[in-house]
């Protein structure tokens, strides 16, 4: 009973999310004073020389329908999430036009969620394993290294790294691509075997840097537990030090870095979209800087409206495993 | 302040002397008379280092030193402007929900748990991709703000929460302080400490937000930040000419800052909490 409350409410939170979210990317846009449609003509304007009045006034017309830009803004906005957020229909891609961009998405989603979600669950586990030893033998030299290192690779942001390690990697040892191509014609090895270069770089960035804080904040948590009053006592009862790091240390922090794992993963999304784009991975992310660069909005749009769909998805099933995990189930 | 120094862990001395290089460098050397370090041809292109230029100069002829000063000087104060709007919404915020109770906490906490969640860098990027040409350094400060309120509005709210049954917050009440008095002399202190770490990071959360949208080349294109040289420099292909002054003083002057600033952060936290008797 109590659990259908608790699921209920983390139900609203997540849609409420998305929906103010979706509600700030459809209203921010249409208070710049910029309209796309205008610098649109402007731009076909300047190829392709003069045009006559009704040609303009037709090409006008037929630009804001495939932007959205029909009728009154109430209209727009019911539009907008009728067709887009229930539908994922966005209309055309301007950029390789008439595509629907609900299309182009789904070819370059699977290679986004594939990277993000494989490295930030390999980093959450390494992270939090190598945080635990590191806090419970906080004395060891080898715990401070590690610490040491973390420390100098965590605030950096994603890309930095990524440019960083495409200097070293690529430019100056030559042993990964400059630039990321997948091979989809060829049969399935050559496909994998070069996915698998493609991605070697992008993913070693960004375990870099979410390895790097789930040992700091790991670290912090679980030596403040070992401090407790209750692995004291775990102590005087002569217990293992195994027993005690697995069932009272390990146990006790690892709830805390589940809540964050839910909290972090737009971060790391963020992250996940720089890294493609310096690396050229055909993910999401350099599908939006293709965007950007030739001002598809439309693409944009959909990209950035499915990108907070996922997070809030993510993050709500994380909020849901959670109660499974706390063995004192507080549905708070 | 010498028994502070005496006090404080090594990570909070780093850090602070770290940060001080950065503030002397960005706010002190930047007001020496110099060249614009923006405009073409001022100097030889693609000079090593030398006395005269100590980093070089890029394949414009620009000065990379001084260009390095610039971009140090606009990151910095971004990120200040930031972390001044996103403090002071976020505390105001955060006291008003953990103080008003109620319908009004509930509705306020829904909002910041949103924008807690809420993936920042995809909207930031359409909200700049759309004043790209137009945007200055205010608007982009006002852009980024928009996400950086949130955090420090959760962590004060949770704070309030714990100090309004405090027997000191209970004897200023019974005493006949009015609520403003009560906030603005009880409250407030306690929350600028713990807003001071959410400054700090507040601060380094813009650089790297404005550098991620600079090598987008969504940043405004007259600004010289950090995130725009290492931007322009990889737009003329800084990396093949192999000129690594060019490319690579900004990337070490920024993990440099980012690590300073995240040992600043840590060490004043541990700093606080060894304060408190913890």
């Amino acid at each position: 009973m109590k659990f259908r409350k608790y699921f209920l409410m983390r139900l609203l939170t997540c849609l409420l999310t998305i929906w103010i979210g979706v509600t700030f990317i459809f209203f921010i846009p249409r208070m710049f004073p910029s309209d796309p449609v205008e610098s649109m003509i402007g731009q076909i304007q300047s190829r392709s020389g003069q045009m006559d009045p009704a040609q303009m006034e037709s090409l006008r017309r037929s630009l804001r329908i495939q932007f959205g830009l029909e009728g009154s803004l109430m209209e727009q906005y019911g539009t907008f999430l009728w067709k887009g957020l229930l539908h994922f229909d966005f209309g055309p891609s301007l950029m390789s036009y008439p595509t629907p961009v609900g299309e182009i998405i789904g070819t370059y989603l699977p290679y986004t969620l594939g990277l993000s979600l494989t490295t930030t669950v390999v980093a959450w586990l390494i992270g939090n394993f190598i945080g635990l030893l590191a806090g419970f033998r906080k004395d060891k030299r080898s715990s401070k290294i590690l610490e040491g290192i973390a420390i100098c690779i965590y605030p950096v942001p994603y890309f930095m790294i990524a440019l960083i390690l495409q200097i070293v990697f690529a430019y100056l040892l030559g042993w990964c691509p400059l630039q990321a191509t997948i091979m989809t014609s060829g049969g399935f090895g050559a496909f994998f075997s070069s996915l698998m270069k493609a991605s070697i770089l992008p993913a070693v960035s960004l375990l870099l840097v979410g390895t790097g804080w789930w040992i700091i904040s790991m670290k912090s948590l679980s030596s403040t537990t070992a401090e407790e009053e209750f692995v004291l006592f775990a102590r005087y009862r002569g217990l293992p030090e195994k027993t005690i790091g697995k069932n009272y240390v390990f146990r006790n922090s690892i709830l805390t870095q589940i809540t964050a794992l839910a909290m972090s993963l737009g971060g790391v999304f963020g992250g996940s979209i720089m890294t493609e784009m310096i690396f050229g991975y055909p993910g999401v992310g350099t599908l939006i800087q293709k965007a950007i660069l030739q001002s598809d909005y439309n693409t944009m749009l959909g990209c950035i409206t499915i990108s907070i769909v996922a997070i809030a998805v993510a993050t709500l099933i994380v909020d849901l495993i959670y109660p499974f995990i706390d063995p004192r189930i507080r549905y708070s | 302040m010498k028994k502070f120094w005496e006090t404080a862990n090594i990570r909070l001395k780093i850090g602070l002397i770290v940060t001080f290089i950065f503030v002397i460098i960005g706010f002190v050397f930047y007001y020496i008379p110099h060249v614009n370090p923006f405009s073409y041809n001022a100097y030889p292109a693609q000079l090593g280092a030398s006395a005269e230029h100590w980093l070089g100069t890029t394949t414009m002829g620009q000065d990379v030193t001084w260009l390095l000063i610039e971009a140090i000087h606009n990151s910095l104060s971004i990120g200040l402007i930031v972390a001044t709007i996103g403090t002071v919404v976020g505390v105001f915020i955060g006291l008003l929900a953990g103080f008003s109770g109620g319908a009004t906490d509930r509705v306020l906490t829904v909002i910041t748990d949103t924008f807690v969640v809420i993936p920042s860098l995809p909207i930031l990027i359409l909200m700049t991709s759309l004043m790209k040409g137009s945007s200055t350094v205010l608007l982009m400060a006002l852009v980024l703000a928009l996400f950086a309120w949130a955090w420090p509005s959760r962590q004060i709210r949770s704070m309030a929460l714990t100090i309004k049954e405090r027997d000191f917050i209970q004897t200023a009440w019974f005493s006949g302080e009015g609520t403003v008095q009560v906030v603005a002399t009880e409250i407030l202190p306690y929350a600028l400490t713990w807003s001071l770490s959410n400054f700090m990071n507040a601060t380094l959360a813009a650089i790297a937000s404005e550098s991620s949208l600079a090598v987008l080349g969504l940043s405004p294109a007259n600004l010289i930040s950090l995130g725009n040289m290492i931007q322009w420099a990889r737009e003329r292909n800084a990396i093949f000419g192999q000129q690594w002054l060019w490319i690579g003083s900004p990337i070490v002057a920024t993990v440099v800052l980012f690590v300073g600033l995240f040992l600043l952060i840590t060490g004043y936290n541990d700093y606080l909490s060894m304060k408190r008797g913890r």
